[in-house]
């Protein structure tokens, strides 16, 4: 058997670095916007829907609800082959927007749309990176 | 507002679905080459009657895309398009033909989309992509390289089976339901010879005990890739009335995009086909009850059933019980996708979207063989690209 592909990792850029430095303190930056009074992620450089110069950072909790998930039984993609089943999902934070994610601690059986969730972080020290990941409350 | 109706599609052409493709290896430039042949002759008309074309690209150049065509088939254009949406890519070409006929810019458009991944390859220069970000980009600065491949949310399967969770937690879910629309659309392909699953019937239970790929989403109810490739012609009435087939009108369109990434889309199970296929109909002026057969982007067993819910043939969160009490196939009461679809015909990657077009323009123009509908005069056809992010409507109608 060939050798599993490097999973890819998140390359913060001059947009984003205040949200990966949050995570590395493990804290959760995202971006609002007092205009339209809404939370904004992904971050951006002007605000979506109005392109609002405007956006500010601001700190959430995290905690949220889950908007949907899968439990892929079949890798997603070939650096996944030795990660199944992946337990995908979309998270609603309580401030409004939604977080793509995998969960973690739960038997894939548990797994329930609507259910709480809290947020786990994940750091990859040799990247310098940290991940968000989520698990049920 | 919209179309008159006065561009139709005068040509149809697809080749036969292969899994291993035993046709030679040709550039998409050939291909293009090819499949123009192949429609013009379908139609029944000379080379020289192109003054338009629209294109998704081509392998071969990652730019100019209308002038290397042009170049290449050696026909003047008046009229150059790219379109870019994915899997609704096709459907949007027909549209944009359409519109640059009615609007006297040209006289016959070249849709073309070819579908085979086997072409010749280099030997100096490896591909740089290792080919498994599908419809994700990974590229520096894209919101998809930083916020969802590192959690392995890349590629379709798992993002359709997250659509179909939330489906399921709003509406409910019946695998039998989502299963007999691959069961249906297999009985389809048995009566199209060049579909790639020709001759192998399929029931609901075999659906049910393929492998979940990713729940609740099984291995029967996933495209299969194929090697293929397909093309209309899209003209005036003058151009019409000296092809051979009868007519296929394009009464109607609509067109919605909405996002990229399903995890920011506003309602992820109240699809853009709603707007698109509202604005379709409103457009023609034609009802739901008007149409006699669809050929609706199926990428999954759950889009076709949500797509049967947002373009109004079913009332919202129906969809399980409605494709239960109908008849799917070629002879039923509601035929769908009566070439196979894309899932029992096959996906021959884009040209996967160009495979509706031409079944709901086969089956208008009476050419279906076995699987003819009868008196089919209105087809609805659907083009899905991305994540069920953007999405075209298109009505063809018969004289």
């Amino acid at each position: 058997m060939s050798q599993i592909e490097e999973r890819p990792l998140p390359e913060p850029t001059p947009v984003s670095q205040p949200f990966w430095d949050g995570l590395r303190e493990r804290r959760i930056l995202v971006q609002y916007s007092p205009s339209s009074e809404s939370y904004v992620f992904y971050p951006r450089t002007l605000a979506p829907g109005t392109l609002a110069d405007d956006l500010e950072w601001r700190e959430i909790s995290g905690a949220g609800t889950l908007y949907t998930f899968t439990v892929a039984t079949r890798p997603t993609a070939p650096p996944w082959a030795d990660a199944v089943p992946q337990l995908l999902a979309v998270v609603e934070w309580d401030e409004g927007p939604r977080f793509s994610t995998e969960l973690v601690d739960v038997d894939p059986a548990d797994i329930r749309v609507g259910m709480r969730v809290e947020p786990v972080f994940c750091d990859v020290p040799e990247a310098g990176i940290t991940l968000l990941r989520y698990r049920p409350l | 507002m919209g179309l008159r109706g006065e561009a139709a599609i005068v040509g149809i052409a697809e080749l036969p679905a292969e899994r291993k493709q035993t046709r030679p290896e040709l550039f998409t430039l050939d291909q293009y080459a090819q499949l123009s042949r192949m429609v013009l002759d379908d139609a029944g008309l000379p080379a020289s009657v192109v003054n338009g074309l629209v294109t998704h690209g081509v392998s071969e150049s990652a730019m100019f895309a209308p002038a290397t065509l042009s170049e290449y088939l050696g026909l003047p254009l008046d009229y150059g398009e790219r379109v870019d949406l994915g899997g609704a890519t096709a459907a949007g070409m027909v549209w944009r033909a359409a519109a640059a006929v009615e609007l006297g810019v040209c006289d016959a458009v070249l849709c073309v989309v070819p579908g085979s991944l086997m072409v010749p390859r280099s030997q100096r220069r490896p591909p740089a992509d290792p080919g498994w970000y599908g419809a994700s980009s990974n590229v520096y600065g894209s919101p998809q390289a930083e916020f969802e491949i590192p959690y392995g949310n890349v590629g379709q399967n798992g993002p359709y089976a997250q659509i179909a969770q939330r489906y399921a937690a709003e509406f409910g879910y019946d695998p039998r339901a989502t299963a007999k629309i691959a069961a249906d659309q297999r009985t389809n392909a048995c009566a199209h010879p060049g579909a790639v699953f020709h001759g192998k019937p399929i029931t609901v239970d075999d659906v049910l005990d393929s492998p979940m790929i990713a729940d609740p989403i099984h291995m029967l109810e996933v495209v299969m890739r194929v090697q293929g490739g397909a093309a209309v012609l899209v003209a005036n009435a003058d151009v019409a009335s000296r092809s051979r087939n009868r007519p296929v009108w394009i009464k109607g369109f609509g067109e919605h995009i909405a996002f990229k990434t399903p995890t920011y889309a506003d309602d992820l199970v109240r699809t853009p086909i709603a707007k698109a296929a509202e604005t379709a109909f409103t457009m023609a002026g034609l009802q739901r009850s008007d149409v006699d057969m669809a050929s609706l982007y199926d990428c999954y067993t759950i889009t076709v059933l949500m797509t049967l819910e947002d373009a109004g043939f079913c009332p919202k969160g129906t969809g399980m019980s409605w494709v239960t009490e109908h008849d799917l196939t070629f002879r039923g009461d509601f035929p769908v996708n009566t070439a196979g679809g894309q899932l029992s015909f096959g996906q021959a990657g884009m040209a996967g979207g160009m495979h509706h077009v031409v079944d709901g323009a086969r089956q208008v123009m009476g050419r279906a063989g076995e699987a003819q509908v009868a008196d089919c005069h209105t087809a609805f056809v659907t083009g899905n690209g991305g994540i069920m992010s953007e999405q075209v409507a298109l009505l063809l109608q018969g004289a």
